[in-house]
């Protein structure tokens, strides 16, 4: 099948007052119309920073995106794109849900005019079209009472409703891929599942990618098809999503979903993974995970492991698998 | 959502209000009014503010003498206020006299109905320049804020240039180079007043750009223009009204004090500030004090009046201060 998005070492640096920050370090993966690809690993790993670079708004200065760096959506590279053609790209072919429901509206907009703003961007829909769209919109994200909502400002509404807003607004165009950052986190767990539900529901209807950014793996189990586990910077493992729940095989992924807690069987006290993630001014020489990893050997602290193929659409980033395979 | 009964506890009201699904302009301004009554000497100068302006509007009606008209005689000139119409025949014929309520001043002419028209001539002053400033510092701040970087360095350093001048003798020079008039002090202090503004916005801005909604908004493939003007801007007017309330009292002190050097405003039109300067004289405050005493009283009490409600406002419409 053709790729929908195609990233190509992508590499975004942050040049900050205490040196260069390699936020997102050499990055690969793909994404084929319609699937649901997660992007799985701790805070500040470079999951946020991967999707804003997809859309081209690392803030810069600090933020760049360094040459060689490939982005490819639909035939095109993104980074070859003029800001104009880009600004066509935002929102109709590629939307964003965020991870805060409560701040990402505008306080100052009723409800309607902000799902209508993207309309008359994009679809050249005259006011009242897009006014009666946006109620549409609403109805279709399980908003009670659309026509009445579309005139309320965003504080009158919960955080599970502006998060079904934000769906609303971001699927209005029918994208050609969602990325979702993060987007139950701030929510309480009962709404969490529904707004899930949702748009898994949604996607299919509008035959949309989506780019699913968690560090929760309950939601990655729920609603993926493949998943890319990053760390720090640099994706460690890529799969199916049975085959890195049944079979992880980097000792990252491994400790991940151990710590992950289960409904099954009373634990105790929950598995955690030592130390923490490595300061990114200051990263260790070879593997980036070596000095976390229970089964770091002496070359994981020389070189950097490259990636390895393990099968159809398998791939992972560990010496473990490929001993003499090391990049630098 | 189960409905809340309102009372008069306000704030059962407000969390009535800002949890049920409606929400209307009206209502907007109705908790805005709630919390800004609160301070009551806000309230009284708001009236105070509203009764000057319609003072100021319905000046013919109210000014019993033309303002810039001397008396018939010499007599006249320095006559102590009173509240009593008097007859005299000093044109030859037998004449009624409007009580003056104010007096009268060197040429006869009456205080009162000066003072009048002068708040046409000094709300005005502060108002034009005030919207003038306003418009300027606005844009100035919002572009800085905007862009960042070196765009806002150096429109920032331009700032903190103009700021280092001093105002006064600034706007004397200018002033004196120009010719004085109403429009020329209108101009100049709306040229003048707008970095403090500028500044302000640009500090807004910092904050107000790292909310997720303007991230959203550039998102959504939204321009510059209209993510500073209808995005970001809107969020920032309530810190701006202040500002604007706060000028127009100092808008108003620079009108009197240009006006006082004889650099504002030209006799024989009255303003509150060249009035002043007419009563300089130290023989003036012992013989006819009322001279200097009402448009004195007329300054301290308008600008006291925009710095209170100022402040009402800042507290009423600060959503930091929300309980």
């Amino acid at each position: 099948m053709e790729k929908l998005l195609d990233i190509r070492n992508l590499r975004t640096y942050f040049y900050t007052e205490d040196g260069v920050v390699p936020a997102v370090d050499g990055v690969s993966f793909y994404i084929k119309p319609g699937e649901t690809l997660g992007v799985v690993g701790e805070s500040g790993c470079g999951k946020s920073v991967t999707s804003i670079s997809t859309l081209r708004l690392v803030p810069n200065p600090p933020g760049k995106i360094m040459e060689g760096s490939e982005i490819i959506f639909e035939g095109t590279d993104l980074l070859k794109l003029s800001e104009a053609e880009m600004r066509k790209i935002r929102g109709n072919k590629i939307s964003m849900i965020f991870q805060e429901p409560m701040t990402s509206l505008n306080p100052v907009f009723r409800i309607g005019d902000q799902i209508a703003e993207v309309l008359l961007l994009h679809q050249g829909l005259n006011k009242a079209e897009a006014r009666e769209k946006a109620i549409e919109m609403l109805k279709l994200v399980g908003i009670p009472r659309p026509e009445k909502v579309v005139d309320d400002y965003p504080h009158s509404l919960s955080g599970g409703m502006r998060q079904r807003v934000m769906i609303a607004m971001a699927l209005a165009c029918n994208p050609r891929l969602l990325i979702a950052d993060e987007p139950t986190t701030a929510l309480d767990v009962t709404v969490q599942a529904q707004i899930l539900d949702l748009m898994n529901d949604l996607k299919k209807k509008v035959n949309a990618a989506v780019m699913l950014i968690t560090h929760n793996l309950g939601v990655v189990a729920e609603s993926c098809d493949r998943v890319v586990v990053m760390y720090a910077g640099k994706v460690v493992e890529e799969g199916d999503v049975y085959s890195i729940f049944e079979d992880p095989k980097h000792p990252y992924t491994v400790g991940l979903l151990k710590s992950m807690p289960s409904a099954v069987g009373g634990q105790d006290k929950l598995d955690s993974i030592p130390g923490v993630v490595p300061n990114p001014l200051n990263l260790p020489k070879g593997c980036r995970f070596a000095p976390r990893c229970n089964k770091a050997m002496d070359i994981c602290r020389e070189k950097q492991p490259g990636l390895t193929v393990l099968g159809e659409e398998r791939t992972v980033r560990c010496f473990l698998y490929n001993r003499e395979d090391g990049v630098k | 959502m189960a409905e809340l009964k309102l009372n008069n506890n306000d704030a059962q009201i407000e969390l009535a209000e800002s949890a049920e699904y409606s929400d209307t302009i009206g209502k907007k301004l109705k908790i805005f009014w709630r919390r800004f009554r609160k301070n009551k000497l806000a309230v009284i100068s708001l009236f105070m503010l509203i009764f000057l302006y319609m003072v100021a509007i319905f000046a013919p009606l109210i000014a019993p003498y033309d303002p810039d008209g001397t008396a018939d005689d010499v007599m006249m000139a320095d006559m102590a206020p009173s509240f009593h119409s008097y007859q005299s025949d000093v044109t030859g014929e037998m004449k009624t006299y409007a009580p003056n309520y104010f007096g009268r001043d060197e040429l006869g002419r009456d205080v009162f109905s000066r003072c009048v028209y002068a708040g046409r001539i000094s709300l005005t002053v502060g108002f034009v320049s005030v919207a003038i400033f306003i418009t300027i510092g606005t844009v100035w701040g919002c572009i800085a804020g905007y862009y960042g970087g070196i765009v806002d360095n150096i429109m920032m350093r331009i700032v903190d240039a103009i700021m280092s001048i001093p105002t006064m003798p600034l706007l004397i020079t200018v002033m004196a180079l120009f010719k004085p008039s109403i429009y020329n002090v209108m101009i100049v202090l709306g040229l003048t007043g707008w970095t403090g503004i500028a500044r302000f916005v640009r500090a807004e801005f910092l904050s107000l750009m790292k909310r997720d909604y303007v991230e959203a908004a550039r998102c959504i493939g939204a321009r510059d223009r209209r993510i500073i003007f209808s995005h970001v801007l809107p969020n920032a007017v309530a810190p701006i009204i202040v500002a604007a309330t706060m000028g127009m009292a100092s808008a108003i002190l620079s009108e009197s004090g240009l006006s006082f050097f004889g650099l504002g405003v030209q006799p024989p039109t009255a303003s509150w500030g060249n009035m002043l300067m007419n009563a300089q004289e130290l023989s003036t405050m012992v013989e006819a004090p009322w001279k200097a005493f009402y448009p004195g009283m007329l300054i301290f009490i308008t600008v006291l009046s925009f710095n209170f409600v100022g402040d009402a406002l800042r507290d009423a419409l600060d959503p930091r201060l929300k309980q």
